[in-house]
Order: C-alpha cells, then structure tokens, then sequence
C-alpha cells in the first residue's frame, strides 16, 4: 500500500523535524533556553507541523480530485460504439473500473506480470476467466474497448500514483527545509504554531457544516437524478407505490407519508400523555425518593437502541396484538406487523424523550407562580393545569415537536414492526410502510444508482430530511421565542 | 380562584359554610385533585411497566441462546474412511469431504441406542449413505466441526474419542421447549420417532444442554444452521467501527468544541457552525446512511460493507453529542482558572491546553462513553452501507482486514437473525440483545463512575 508508506515517511521526517528544529534552536542560542523567544518544544513542533501539514493536505485533496480526473479523461475517450444499446456511459465506466482494478489484483498476486496487464488483448485471451481464477467476478465478457480503457486506466493511475509520492514528499521536504532555515533564536516559534493549532481547531469545527453540506449535496443531486428519471409530479402526488426493478414501477410517495403519519400519531397519542402525566407527577407530586427511583427507570427507555424496540415489536408486542385483534380474538388484524404494533412501540420509546424535556421544562416555570396560585387557595392540580402548564406550554410544545420528528424519522421499529405494504388505509391494524422503511428497502442490497426504484430512495431522503430539519427548526422557533417570557 | 363567586351563588347563601365540613364544591375540587394525581401515578406506573416488560421479554426470550443441546458420543474416528493409505498425510486428509464423516456420527449414535437398550425404529437406520434417518438428529455443521478436529489434530484418527456433537436446532428447540410435538406434526425434518429417541437419550444423559461458548464467540451461519450461529465476527466489526469513531470523533470532536467555547468570536461563521451542530443532532440516522453511501461508498469508492466506513458515518452522528458534552464540561471549568494561567504569562492556547483541558477531561470522556454507546446501538445507517447479509461468517485475518474486508455489527446482526424465517434464529436475536445491553450497561456504569470520582464542582 504506497499511500501508507507515503503517510509513514512523512511521519517519520516530522519526528526527524521536531528533533532537529529543537536542537537546532538550542544550538542559535548557545544553549540557553533562556535567550530563545518561545520554549524549544515549539521550535520542533513548528519544524514537524511545517512537514506534516501541507503534505497531508495535498495528498488528501490528490486522493480526491484523481479519481475524478481520471474518470473523466477516460470517459472522454471511449468511443460511441463502445456503450451498448441498453447500457450507459456510467455502467461501462464502472465495468471499466472493475476490469482495472481486477487486472491490479491479478498483477499483486501474481497471476499476470505487470507487462502483460498492460498488453493483454481481449481478442487473443480470455479476460473474463483469467480475472475470474483470481477471484474477481465479470458479469459479462470484456470487450476490447473496456480493456484498452481499463489499462488506460491503469497506466494513469499509477502516474497519478508516482506523480503523488513525488509532490507530497516535495512538500514535506520543503516544508521541513524552509522552518529548519528558519529557526533561530529570535525565531517567533510559538506564535507560528500557536497560529497553526488555531487554523487546525477551526477546521475541526467546520467538520459539523461540511456534514450538513455533505448530506444536502448528496440528496441533492440524486433526488434531481431520479426526477430526471421519473416524473416529480408522479413522485409527489401518485398515490400507489409498487417499485419493481424490471420497469414500469409507480412510485407514489403519499402512501408512505400516511403511513409514517400514522404510525407517528399514535406513537405520540400514546407517548405525549404518558410523559407529559409521568413528568407532571415526578416534579410536582412525588418525592424525592420515588422520583430517584422512577426517573432514572423511565430514562433506561431512552438508553436502549432502537433495534431492540424493533425486535420487542416483531415478537413481542405483534403475537400479543394478533390474540387480542387477530381472528382468535375480534378479527380486524390479519398479521403481527401493522400500524398499531409499530406506532405502540414506538411510543413506549418516546416516553422518556418526551418526560425529561417536559420535567426540564415544568422545572423552570419560576416558583413563586407556583406560590402565588397556592397562594390564592388553588389547590395543587389547579396550580398545574393553570399556571404551571401554561407557563410551560410553549416548551412542552418544542418537545411533541421533536418527539414527532423522531417519530418520522424512526427506522429500525417500522422496518420490523409495521410490515412492507404501501396502502392507503384508515385501519390502524392493517399493515403499512413508511418513508424510512422504504428507503432501507430500496438501498439494501446490491445497489445500481442508475434506477429509478434505487434513486427513489434519495428522494425519500430528502423528503424526510426537509420535513424533519423543518420541524426542529419550527421547534426551537418557538422554544426560543417564547421561554423568555418567565426568566 | 373562583371560590367567592361560588360561596355567593344562591345556593350556597342558604348553607352556613364551614371549614370543618367541607361542601359539596370543596369535594369536587378535592376529588378532582386526587383523581390527577392518580393520572400521574398511573402515567409513571405504565412508564415503569414498559421498563419491565421490555426487560423481562428481553431476559425470557434470550437466555435460551447462551445454551445449546449437544450430544455426548463416542465417536470413533476410523482409519479406513478418513485415511485409507495411513500415512497420515495432511493433504490427503484433506481430500476426505465432510460427507464421509456422517457414518461416524451415525455409528456412535447407534452404539449409544444399543449399549443402553433403547427401544427405537430408528436402530434399524442404515449407517452408509448419502443420508439417513439419523442425520436430522445432528447440526449440519457436526461433520464439519469433527473434519476440522481432525485436520487440527490427525493424531485422532484411530482413536475413539469422547467428544460433544452439536444438535439440530429442531432438537435444541424440543429440549428448550420451542419445539413441542404438535409443532413437529408439519415438519419434514422431524417426527415423533426422534423426538422419543431424545426422550429416551436425555433420561440417559446422553442429550443435554451445555453452556453456548460458540454463541459469544462463534461467526454467523447460513439459513440452515441457527444452532451454529454466533455473534463472534459481529462483535469484532462493532469494534473496530468503535474504534475509528473514537480515533476520529473525539479528536476532532474536543478541537471543534475548545475552538467554539475558548476561541470563536460572534460571528456568522460561529453562529452557522451552532446551528448546524444543534440540527445535526436531530438528523435522523437513516440520513446518515445515505450520507455514508452516497459520499463514502458512491464517490470516493471505499469498500462497500467495510467497519471503516460503518465507523466514518457514525462518527458523524456521534460528533454532535461529543460536541454538545465537552462543551458543557469546558464551560464548567470557571474562568478564575483561565485569568490564574493567563496572569503568570500564559498564552491564551496554553492555558486552554494547560489547564481548562485536563480539568475537563472527565467531562469529555463520559459524554464520549455516552456518545460511543449511542454509535454502538446504532443500526439503521448500518444497513444502507451494506453491513447486513451473510457477511459475517469469516474471522478477519488481519487488523487492516479488520478495518476494510465486509462485516456486519452487533446490532445489524441482531436485525439479520431477526428477517431469517426460521424462529431459531429469533433465539439467537434476543441472545444477541443481551450481549449488545451488557456492552451498553457496561459503558454507561463506566461513564457513570467517571463522573462520580472525578468531576469537579466549584
């Protein structure tokens, strides 16, 4: 692995630095430590962070751009004929890729000597068997017009690959070179380093906004994919979703979006009332013996993944559902899996989230309004139900709303919990699906980015970002706006 | 409240109202007061009961998985059948398919059948053949274990050994109550006649139930083998993705916190950078999961399946919660500490690193806990970078194997086990969720214990 190698030389000239701009500046001030400007340390690592930092940042926007590069001179060159009826400029790219790297496995264990990889004609041997005795599997035969791409490929990547090493040690030699030179006594070291450390704390804090553009970009651009695909009014006002991968799919989103709004109101009529109840009683009615108890019981719920409440659903909760509902029983559930188990469940995992939002809430209502009420003869519920909960509202409002945006955008107990069929129904014991367990069903698997029924999965990421990012935003709106009021 | 306008109202003018005796309207108030009270209770009281029944499901459903049925057989390992010429070559061995240990089980079983004068149809099995009545008795992944002992030690062969053989999870079941003889009418693997057999070897203690060491440690098996499954190679994948999440997100997550709580100005660019982190944290998962495939796996090209790129995404998600934490743990840290470094001729970057960093440290480090047992629980991202199917079924052989060759995770196996069709395997999905909470229970203790001892308050 050369980049590795890369990494480990560089590494190593930084510690080579570090000793050396040290000495290096000891050695300027007769070796006093006193006469320096900063602490020798700094010297060093001014030295090492000069080596490092510079050929590590070319190297890491190398490793990015290259592939693209590549990707695209090669795509230049492919001539018309090349691409079949049925296929795309993409998929031979990517069979052109896997040729190319196939031929790079061959080449590492020995099968092909790097001479023939590079001459290897389609007519004259049979590629798609010499890959495969190395274990890379073709789906179809290699025609020459990939081959030749392929070892084009290959012979540029492995300049790009020379071209890198050369450039990145260039750097970090020069790097190394021009703080060593630097270095002297009067040198301002810590403020170089200082500045340096400051860039690099920077940088690690603009990782949270390269995220959010990272998945904005990503959505994106494949959402307007699929609209290219299929049409966006089909999309967002079609109201049969049956994807097959053949063709011919109807890919309606408003049979998920009901069944994810289904699901979450009756997670929410279950869990708002519950943890609103549950955080009413433990800060206003209960001692601090119960609630030391309670509390921290109720808040296991918030601690257990997701996976385990998905499971609880399937085998649990369902089978129990099924004897009280199924034929055994009244006879309107046909199947474990269906709207009420997924939406139970789920509300039972929102108890926590919504009780210690609201506890923390009813906490900060002032307690001379508590006083004041009981003051006027109001006994303690009426305190509660009209001044206490009031004072609160606006609060215990932002947390429904971010309990309802976990609800959307819960996964793992409506992927196992609420079966696979996209319906329009009223009945809450009927099987239905929603947008995040479709997008796991649609991306799960081997996953070719050229179809709509895979693409589709993007633009149900998107819809569910927007509509989750817009209830948060909507939730510290009014956290913000009105918890002034009572401070 | 409205007290007055009551006392006042014509009825009540005409009773003498008193203090001693409440009236009919203080009654009402009163009664109104204990009934919310007792929404109250019964709310916490349902709360507490979810806790349990999850818990208690959790526990009855799973223990079942740290056992397994095993048979304890002489087996006698026969020259002629595993090594004909008898020179005890390696490669010759080899050459012997695991087909042709099955009559070495079959053998065993049978001398067990007559040695304790079991009354069975079964003893007139046939011993040689492709398959035998017998087989459904035994784990299709017997023979293999017994090929590898033998590949392991070729000394064996010769011997007659004591050894334990792994039973069919229809068996397994019968022993552990899943199976019942009604379940078995519709069942092509086995019938009564077995069942008896079972019976009767368990009377004689030849069938019993074994603590499951392969469970814990063992990989993953195909559709056919629930017995043989195991959460080994999971647990491995888990661990390396927790490692790169905590190389990367603690890093990066203590540099972007020190720089916002000890360095940033107000500035848009701060303010975009808050923003962002408050909303980041309430991104659902599965977002993060196409975020991992679309930038990850579809443009830069790393290897679909792999812990690495499993651990870039979660440290994604789990960055916000580091953030939030240390920031809340630096802030703690009161300025005096900072103005007393600052005052000797300290830096500003000095006194960060210095002083207000290590006094924060334990802060950092539980929400770090908490942030990486969040990331450990974490499935739904799992799935859409490919983390699912039967990929964890090999050891990995190298640590860089470790990082980059396909593996699943503790939880995305669980979720494996739990679509297969067979209920063994649903077992083996609760097993795995006492293994997975063990983890969780244990981290949160240890978080828990590091802000006991040695937070500090001022």
């Amino acid at each position: 692995m050369p980049s590795l190698w890369l990494v480990l030389i560089v590494l190593a000239l930084a510690v080579a630095g570090y000793v050396i701009g040290r000495r290096k500046a000891l050695g300027s001030a007769g070796g006093d430590s006193r006469a320096l400007h900063s602490l020798p340390s700094y010297y060093g690592s001014n030295v090492a962070i000069m080596t490092i930092v510079p050929a590590f940042f070319i190297m890491g926007v190398w490793l990015l751009v290259q592939p693209l590069y590549i990707d695209n001179q090669i795509s230049k060159t492919l001539p018309e004929e090349a691409i079949a009826e049925s296929s795309t400029r993409g998929l031979v790219m990517s069979d052109v890729r896997r040729v190319a790297e196939g031929l790079d496995i061959a080449v590492a264990e020995g099968a092909m000597t790097r001479e023939y990889a590079s001459n290897i004609r389609s007519e004259f041997t049979d590629v798609r068997e010499r890959l495969g005795q190395v274990g890379v599997a073709l789906g179809s035969e290699v025609d020459h017009f990939v081959l030749r791409a392929a070892q084009q490929y290959r012979s540029l990547a492995n300049t790009g690959q020379l071209l890198m090493t050369l450039v990145v040690l260039g750097a970090a030699t020069a790097g190394f070179a021009v703080s060593v030179l630097r270095t002297n006594a009067e040198f301002r070291a810590r403020n170089v380093v200082e500045t340096a450390i400051r860039y690099l704390l920077v940088f690690a804090a603009t990782v949270a906004i390269l995220t959010t553009i990272g998945i904005v970009l990503s959505l994106v651009f494949n959402t307007i994919e699929f609209f290219r695909l299929y049409p966006a009014r089909d999309f967002f006002f079609g109201t049969t979703w049956s994807p097959s991968f053949g063709g011919g799919s109807e890919l309606g989103v408003v049979p998920l979006l009901w069944g994810t709004f289904y699901i979450s109101l009756i997670a929410l009529a279950v869990a708002v009332p519950i943890g609103l109840f549950a955080a009413v009683y433990l800060s206003e009615y209960a001692n601090s013996h119960v609630r030391s108890v309670a509390k921290p019981l109720l808040e296991v719920l918030a601690g257990i993944p997701t996976i385990v409440y998905g499971l609880f659903a399937l085998l649990t909760v369902g089978p129990l559902l099924m004897k009280v509902f199924g034929d055994e029983g009244i006879g309107v559930m046909q199947a474990g899996t269906a709207v009420m188990t997924a939406g139970l469940v789920m509300g039972i995992m929102l108890i926590p989230f919504v009780s210690s939002l609201s506890d923390d809430i009813i906490n900060a209502v002032p307690q001379a309004m508590r006083d004041g009420s009981l003051g006027l003869g109001a006994t303690q519920s009426e305190t509660v139900k009209q001044v206490v909960l009031p004072a609160a509202l606006p609060g215990i409002v932002g947390a429904i709303l971010l309990a309802a945006s976990r609800a959307i955008g819960e996964t793992m107990i409506v992927v196992l919990g609420a079966g696979a069929a996209a319906r329009l129904s009223l009945n809450p014991f009927d099987a239905m699906t929603t947008v995040t367990a479709k997008v796991v069903s649609q991306l799960t698997g081997d996953a070719d980015f050229a179809s709509p029924e895979a693409l589709v999965a993007f633009a149900l990421g998107m819809t569910l970002f927007v509509i989750t990012l817009g209830l948060n935003v909507l939730a510290l709106y009014i956290v913000r706006k009105y918890r002034e009021q009572y401070e | 409240m409205t007290d007055a306008t009551a006392n006042s109202s014509p009825e009540g003018a005409g009773k003498a109202s008193s203090i001693l005796v409440p009236d009919e309207r203080t009654r009402k108030r009163n009664a109104a007061e204990a009934r919310f009270r007792l929404y109250g209770l019964i709310a916490v009281g349902i709360g507490v009961l979810c806790v349990i029944a999850l818990l208690v499901s959790i526990v009855f459903n799973g223990v079942g998985a740290f056992q397994q049925t095993g048979y304890t057989l002489q087996i006698e390992f026969k020259e002629e059948v595993l090594d004909k010429s008898g020179n005890r070559d390696l490669e010759e061995i080899k050459t012997v398919k695991t087909f042709a240990y099955k009559p070495l089980l079959r053998e065993a079983v049978l001398r067990e059948i007559q040695a304790r004068g079991i009354d069975t149809p079964l003893a007139e099995a046939k011993v040689k053949g492709f398959s035998s009545e017998l087989d459904n008795l035994f784990s299709d992944g017997a023979v293999g274990n017994l090929r590898n002992a033998v590949l392991a030690n070729p000394d064996l062969i010769g011997q007659t050994v004591e050894l334990r053989i792994l039973a069919s999870s229809r068996v397994d079941g019968y022993l552990k109550g899943r199976v019942t003889r009604e379940s078995i009418a519709r069942d092509k693997n086995l019938d009564a006649v077995h069942l008896d057999l079972v019976d009767a070897l368990r009377d004689e203690g030849v069938v019993s139930k074994g603590f499951n060491l392969a469970f814990i440690t063992g990989p993953d098996a195909s559709d056919a083998r629930p017995e043989q499954a195991g959460m080994g190679v999971a647990m491995l994948g888990s661990f390396f993705m927790m490692l790169v999440v905590l190389g990367l997100s603690l890093p990066i997550g203590v540099a972007a916190s020190i720089y916002l709580e000890e360095f940033a100005k107000q500035s848009r660019l701060t303010d975009l950078i808050e923003v962002n982190i408050s909303n980041l944290a309430a991104v659902p998962s599965i977002v993060f999961g196409i975020l991992g495939l679309a930038v990850f796996i579809q443009f830069a090209h790393l290897p679909q399946s792999a812990p690495l790129v499993g651990g870039l995404v979660l440290t994604l998600m789990t960055l916000p919660t580091i953030i939030i934490s240390t920031r809340a743990s630096l802030k703690a840290v009161p300025p005096s500490i900072r103005d007393a470094a600052l005052g000797v001729g300290a830096s500003k970057m000095q006194a960060v690193f210095h002083h207000v960093l290590p006094l924060a440290m334990p802060g950092i480090l539980t929400g770090t806990i908490i942030g990486l047992a969040q990331a450990l629980g974490e499935t739904a991202p799992l799935l859409l970078i490919g983390m699912v199917g039967y990929i964890a079924s090999n050891y990995p052989g190298s640590v860089a194997e470790g990082f980059l060759a396909p593996n699943s995770a503790m939880p995305a196996q669980i979720f494996e086990w739990a679509k297969r069709a067979d209920p063994a395997f649903y077992e083996r999905a609760w097993g795995g969720i006492i293994i997975l909470l063990g983890f969780l229970l244990t981290m949160n203790i240890i978080a828990i214990i590091l802000r006991r001892r040695f937070e500090r308050r001022w």
